[in-house]
């Protein structure tokens, strides 16, 4: 085997072990930092595949700006629920006198 | 390969509760698409097909696959951004990201 | 329908698909040796034909320009989908009753020096590059999809380093609403010229230079790349912008309930004193 196939072969089964490391994470966080990764490991594998333009592709959007999305939804989902559970906790010691 | 990655990210989907996990687990759907687009146009020993300084003899991989993965891509980010508005509209009407939840609502 | 029934249905599904995907696999070329028909055409033909060195642009604003085009559109459907959703959302939060016109930004910490520092240094060289990605489809890997993201990941930066009001400073809904029109009609309209010279839709119609790879080289190529960057880097602008936003009104929103759950009624004080 050559050294590109070897180096594909490997990277084949680090992007593999990256998918099941996304896809398993239950904490939204990390899964959305897992994701960066992976898009990093991606566009490693699709640069051994010869392609430096989809590389160049992947790098931007899937490690950089799809991450950077998502962060910002789910630091919104999030704050909404902090500030739900603020106004029900208020609500209630309101209720209680 | 492929089929890993597409089984890993679609069971990810059933699975899940959340709403913003499901999309992170359709983009690793999607991600198996690109490795298995560009898997088809690779050709042993081909160079990147860019022609600048290289001989455009030199036996090169297959450019169309790569074209059409470079607007898989950012279609792809498209699609998940305004997915993302949606979950993020849901969960202002209905406060919840499940989507067990949010039958309930139906109608 | 339980989550039990749920993954019963679910195996069954995927057997069936691993079947097909197995059977589909079966007939694919061994890796590493692709017969495809186009491929081996396209890099026989495309540095003579468009006298672009980059053949995947080639590709991607050339021979299959049409296509690039509704995906450009999808992109900016999308954007304009996204914006509808969310700015719907925007207004029922501005119509909360007793809203105060500032935020109370004293007890928020700042952006530490370690963060802001090297986001300002790179914001030059990001938008430089992507400029230069944007710009360069006809020679190199690279073209108006990468310019464009990295242009909107340069007004990120800029986000990271100070806040929101230099964000929507440098990029006004109002811009950036109008570049992304711009780029999406722009490829449109190229496509429109060539109709009216009497070519068919999206033909390259612009003299092709003499030297491959240079930067008058390849006739629409860079020209389309360049729009395609504009839709880009505007698009993805707009979205990010839309979801800072929202994440500030939240921010903004926790403080309005913590003090309104107070104010109707009484005064704090005269709750304590009940």
């Amino acid at each position: 085997m050559t050294l590109m196939g070897t180096l594909q072969a490997v990277i084949l089964v680090l992007v593999a072990a990256g998918a099941l490391a996304v896809a398993r994470a239950r904490d939204r966080v990390r899964q959305v930092l897992l994701l960066s990764g992976y898009g990093m490991l991606l566009a490693v594998l699709f640069f051994t595949f010869q392609a430096p333009d989809v590389t160049l592709s992947e790098l931007a959007v899937g490690s950089v700006a799809l991450p950077l999305i998502l962060l910002l939804a789910i630091f919104k989902v999030d704050k909404a629920r902090d500030a739900d559970k603020a106004r029900d906790a208020d609500q209630a010691r309101r209720g209680r006198r | 390969m492929v089929a890993w990655i597409l089984a890993v990210g679609l069971h990810g989907i059933v699975t899940s509760r959340d709403l913003i996990h499901q999309i992170i687990c359709l983009v690793v759907v999607q991600s198996s698409t690109y490795v298995l687009l560009l898997g088809v146009g690779y050709v042993t020993g081909g160079v990147a097909p860019y022609f600048y300084d290289i001989s455009q003899r030199a036996k090169a991989v297959d450019p169309v696959v790569q074209a059409l993965t470079l607007t898989d891509i950012v279609v792809e980010a498209a699609v998940t951004a305004l997915l993302l508005s949606f979950a993020v509209q849901a969960h202002k009407r209905f406060g919840t990201l499940d989507p067990h939840e949010l039958v309930e609502f139906r109608g | 329908m339980s989550q039990r029934q749920r993954l019963i249905l679910f195996s069954v599904a995927m057997a069936g698909l691993a079947a097909c995907f197995g059977w589909a696999a079966s007939g694919l070329p061994g890796f590493g040796n692709y017969p495809g028909p186009y491929g081996p055409v396209i890099l026989h033909d495309a540095v003579a034909q468009t006298r672009a060195t980059g053949v995947v642009s080639a590709v991607n604003f050339d021979y299959r320009g049409f296509d690039t085009l509704g995906e450009e559109f999808i992109l900016f459907t999308a954007a304009a989908g996204l914006s509808v959703v969310l700015r719907r959302l925007r207004g029922e939060r501005e119509r909360e009753p007793d809203r105060e016109p500032e935020t109370d930004n004293s007890n928020k910490p700042g952006t530490s020096a370690a963060v802001k520092v090297p986001a300002l240094l790179f914001t030059g060289p990001t938008v430089l590059i992507g400029w230069w990605l944007a710009s360069h489809a006809q020679a190199n890997p690279s073209g108006g999809f990468q310019g464009g993201v990295t242009l909107a990941s340069a007004l990120a930066l800029v986000y990271l380093a100070g806040e929101f009001i230099a964000f929507r400073r440098l990029s006004p809904v109002m811009l950036t609403d109008a570049v992304e029109a711009a780029g999406a009609g722009g490829f449109a309209v190229i496509g429109l010229i060539a109709l009216a010279m009497g070519l068919p839709y999206l033909d390259n119609f612009v003299p092709l230079g003499t030297i491959p790879g240079s930067v008058s080289s390849g006739g629409t190529i860079p020209l389309i790349s360049f729009f395609v960057g504009l839709e880009v880097a505007a698009a993805f602008t707009l979205i990010i912008g839309e979801f800072l936003e929202q994440t500030l009104l939240i921010r903004r929103g926790l403080w309005i309930t913590s003090r309104s759950s107070w104010s109707p009624g009484s005064s704090p004080s005269a709750c304590m004193g009940s």
